[in-house]
């Protein structure tokens, strides 16, 4: 029998993808792709700026500048490459084993080298086109400084496809590996401890070992040490350095065949060591991934604990909110993000803690304030990523269940209301821990202590209600993954309307903010007067409309919603 | 009484249902046929309150499912042909949690709970994640929501699908019971013979619009079909002459 080629094996999914596009057009979507596109383009711009000037300096450095150049190329492909391998070991989950079209390949008369390349391919593409985007810029940067030419694009092109399909190779010969171990659903569920509890680790140790203290000259015992550091690779054989050495040799005119050919003959290697590794393992390990759905489970701990607590609450509403809290300590995929939030809490702690702000005092107080309220800021950005991967998703995880919701007679207000409380008040506990320990650290006084707890209290409720509205507003019924919803282009707008809240709010909180500095530099007594009064009452009022407008067009939109 | 009137649904150019209206009277087992995409699903979530109908309303019992939707809820219980539920909850605390959605709780919920996981033999499952139940077992808790609140009036989109023969008997036992007790059930079905033996009166569907309604017999007199079979009756009213073409396509 002819087999079937792999574009063929691939075409629907490719017919899919542009179908969703023609669909998103049809709706108006134009505007859509206008604002994605401005967004790309301005963190394309920012990447390229900031590395262009770090290259600029590199580039007049005798000697060193090269090394650094290298040397900052080879840390940022070789983190990629550890990203890109974590990434392939999700996405090849979802792509060999938990794919809906795998019934149907599988049973198909299709081989199993055509299946292993579809599914490579696929595995490939989801799980490294943001890395791929992201090297553009990176690699123009390079590109311009060190004059490359016209030549550098299909250059720097031949260099970086390898070095996607490595990552993909290993990523997915490991996830087969740990499907034979375990079963597929319960290997998703280690996997997205083991991935963000490694990533909580990197960054914390990262944090740990102070990097800021390589700023300092007192940090270098002898140049030549340090120039030596910088000349040894960090291994000849991460596949990281060959396409550091292939692109710098091309960028300073000592082109050299050899990492180019390692790149490619690596990664040759490795599928075709994929491809037999598949065919030893693939079936059983799909077999399993049929199976291992959790059956047991832990007793009636919500309903004597929070279900004591929530007692006095409409049972709906109780019932509700004891769902949520189930559904969300049950998904591993859930909880275990908040592993990555604790370690980001303490890394922001600790920041906060190693600022050098308290060598003088007059500029020390001045500082101490500043970065007092500047940090409502930053917490309130902190708190409203929070609040996009949890709840953000909230309307949109109700997506396949809507029909018991709309047939039963609840009362969507409850809903709402249920998804709010339960989303915001962890929120809440989570921003005035931030914002009261970052104004211990930082020493300050009773006024700025008052005005931080409480806007930042008025922050968390508005945040929450934003991405509670705009969930609703942009549902995303039909993705069963919780993460991938924020990612979306409502998540985005959501974003955009945060960050505008917060420095709405920061501008009227700074008039009431700069007066009570002003006084106290003059050495007067701080009087909370008419001004300052008004300027608080403002960001209440921009807190309470952005609490309670977007939870207002949520409901409505959610008594639209058809199913 | 279930009350259609006027009932249209489009979506965008295309016309779901076409401005149908319908009687169901209480203690009536009414089967809705109808060949794939004639319109019985959007009809049926309109009814149950899912769907917003463009034009017309749905009257239970007196009450506008759209108009005033909490009294008309109250009364009714809805099971839709797709099992989706909740995978992380367990059986019984799906059940508790629907239960809820009505306003009840305490032990009399508890009670209602495990006399309907015994009756659908789920009561050995009742502790165990929804993820780990089998489609036949999901559409069982799905019934056994349905019931919790005791409805008035049943709305079941296509209940046999999924379910083992016991389960299918057991299903059409309490529906008749139901029935026989004053309740009203709005059936949809393909299996024409659960249709025969079960409905009192059945509507058949095409194309959105209402085609014909009443008991068997009124149907194969409003037809002129003698003593046709349903399926015979089915097939005349929906298009059979299709059906001889694709038998010869097999080559049958």
């Amino acid at each position: 029998m002819t087999q079937p080629s792999l574009w063929h094996v691939l075409q629907p999914k490719w017919r899919t993808a542009l179908q969703r596009i023609r669909e998103e057009r049809s709706r108006g979507g134009s505007g859509k792709m206008l604002l994605l596109t401005l967004v790309g383009l301005a963190f394309w711009v920012g990447v390229y700026g900031v590395l262009y000037r770090i290259l600029k300096y590199f580039r007049g450095v005798e000697e060193v500048g090269p090394l650094l150049a290298a040397k900052l190329l080879g840390l940022v492909l070789l983190s990629f490459i550890a990203i890109l391998v974590l990434s392939n070991v999700i996405t090849a989950l979802s792509s060999f084993f938990l794919a809906k079209d795998l019934d149907l390949l599988v049973s198909a008369p299709v081989d199993w080298l055509r299946l292993y390349l579809a599914k490579l391919g696929e595995t490939l593409l989801h799980s490294s086109w943001m890395v791929g985007l992201m090297t553009v810029p990176i690699l123009a940067a390079y590109g311009v400084i060190y004059e490359g030419g016209a030549l550098f694009a299909p250059y720097a092109v031949l260099t970086l496809v390898p070095l996607l399909v490595l990552p993909a190779v290993v990523g997915s010969a490991l996830t087969l590996i740990l499907v034979n171990a375990f079963p597929a659903r319960r290997t998703r569920d280690l996997l997205s401890i083991i991935a963000l509890g490694a990533a909580g680790g990197v960054i914390l140790l990262f944090r740990l070992v102070q990097p800021e203290r390589l700023a300092r000259p007192e940090g270098f015992r002898n140049l030549l040490d340090f120039i030596e550091v910088l000349r040894t690779p960090t291994s000849p054989f991460l596949p990281s350095e060959w396409g550091t050495k292939a692109i710098m040799g091309f960028l300073r005119d000592t082109p050299d065949p050899l990492p180019l050919l390692l790149l490619w003959s690596t990664a040759a290697a490795f599928v075709t060591l994929g491809a037999m590794l598949h065919r030893e393992l693939f079936a059983q390990g799909f077999t399993k991934a049929q199976e291992g759905a959790e059956r047991f489970v832990r007793g009636k701990f919500w309903r004597w604990t929070l279900g004591w607590v929530l007692a006095p609450l409409p049972v709906a509403k109780r019932e509700f909110v004891l769902k949520d809290v189930r559904l969300f300590f049950r998904d591993t995929t859930q909880w275990s993000q908040l592993i990555l939030l604790a370690v980001l809490v303490v890394v922001y702690l600790f920041n906060i803690k190693a600022l050098p702000l308290r060598r003088g005092e007059p500029v020390g107080f001045f500082y101490v304030t500043l970065v007092s309220f500047l940090n409502l800021g930053l917490a309130g950005f902190v708190l409203a990523s929070i609040a996009a991967r949890f709840i953000f998703p909230a309307v949109s995880l109700e997506g396949r269940q809507m029909w018991l919701l709309r047939s039963s007679p609840l009362d969507l207000r409850a809903l709402l209301w249920s998804k709010y409380w339960v989303g915001t008040l962890p929120l809440l506990v989570l921003a005035l821990l931030l914002t009261g320990f970052t104004n211990v650290l930082l020493q300050v006084g009773p006024y700025m202590m008052v005005v931080g707890l409480v806007a930042i209290c008025g922050l968390t409720l508005a945040i929450a209600a934003l991405a509670l509205g705009f969930g609703a507003l942009y549902p995303q019924f039909e993705t069963e993954n919780a993460a991938q919803i924020p990612t979306s282009f409502g998540g985005l707008v959501y974003m955009m309307a945060t960050i505008a809240l917060l420095a709405a709010v920061i501008v009227a909180l700074w008039q009431a903010v700069y007066a009570y500095v002003r006084a106290v530099y003059d050495g007067r007594p701080v009087v909370v007067d008419g001004w300052m009064i008004a300027w608080f009452t403002i960001a209440a009022a921009i807190c309470a409309a952005a609490t309670v407008i977007p939870l207002r067009i949520g409901l409505r939109k959610m008594e639209s919603f058809e199913f | 009484m279930i009350r259609l009137e006027n009932l249209t649904k489009h979506y965008g150019s295309f016309v779901a249902v076409d401005d149908i209206s319908l009687e169901v009277p209480r203690g009536v087992l009414y089967g809705f046929l109808g060949p794939n995409g004639a319109g019985k699903t959007t009809t049926l979530r309109m009814i149950a309150g899912i769907l917003r109908p463009t034009e017309g309303r749905v009257l239970l019992g007196g009450d506008d499912v759209h108009r005033d939707p909490i009294p008309a809820k109250m009364r009714l219980g809805f099971i839709p042909d797709r099992p989706f539920v909740y995978d992380k909850l367990t059986g019984a605390e799906f059940l508790r949690f629907v239960a809820g959605l009505y306003g009840q709780e305490g032990e009399a919920v508890d009670r209602r709970i495990a006399e309907l996981l015994e009756v659908f033999e789920l009561a050995s499952w009742k502790d165990e994640l929804v993820e780990a139940y089998s489609h036949g077992m999901r559409q069982k808790l799905i019934i056994s929501s349905a019931l919790i609140h005791r409805p008035e009036y049943i709305v079941v989109d296509e209940p046999m699908v999924g379910l083992d023969p016991k389960a299918a008997r057991l299903l059409k036992d309490i529906f008749r019971q139901f029935v026989a007790r004053g309740g009203t059930v709005l059936m949809s079905t393909h299996t024409l013979e659960v249709a025969e033996a079960m409905c009192d009166r059945i509507a058949i569907m095409q194309h959105g619009k209402i085609v014909a309604d009443g008991t068997v017999d009124d149907v194969r007199r409003q037809h002129r079909a003698g003593d046709a079979t349903l399926e015979e009756l089915f097939l005349k009213l929906t298009g059979g002459a299709r059906v001889r073409a694709l038998v010869e396509v097999l080559g049958g």
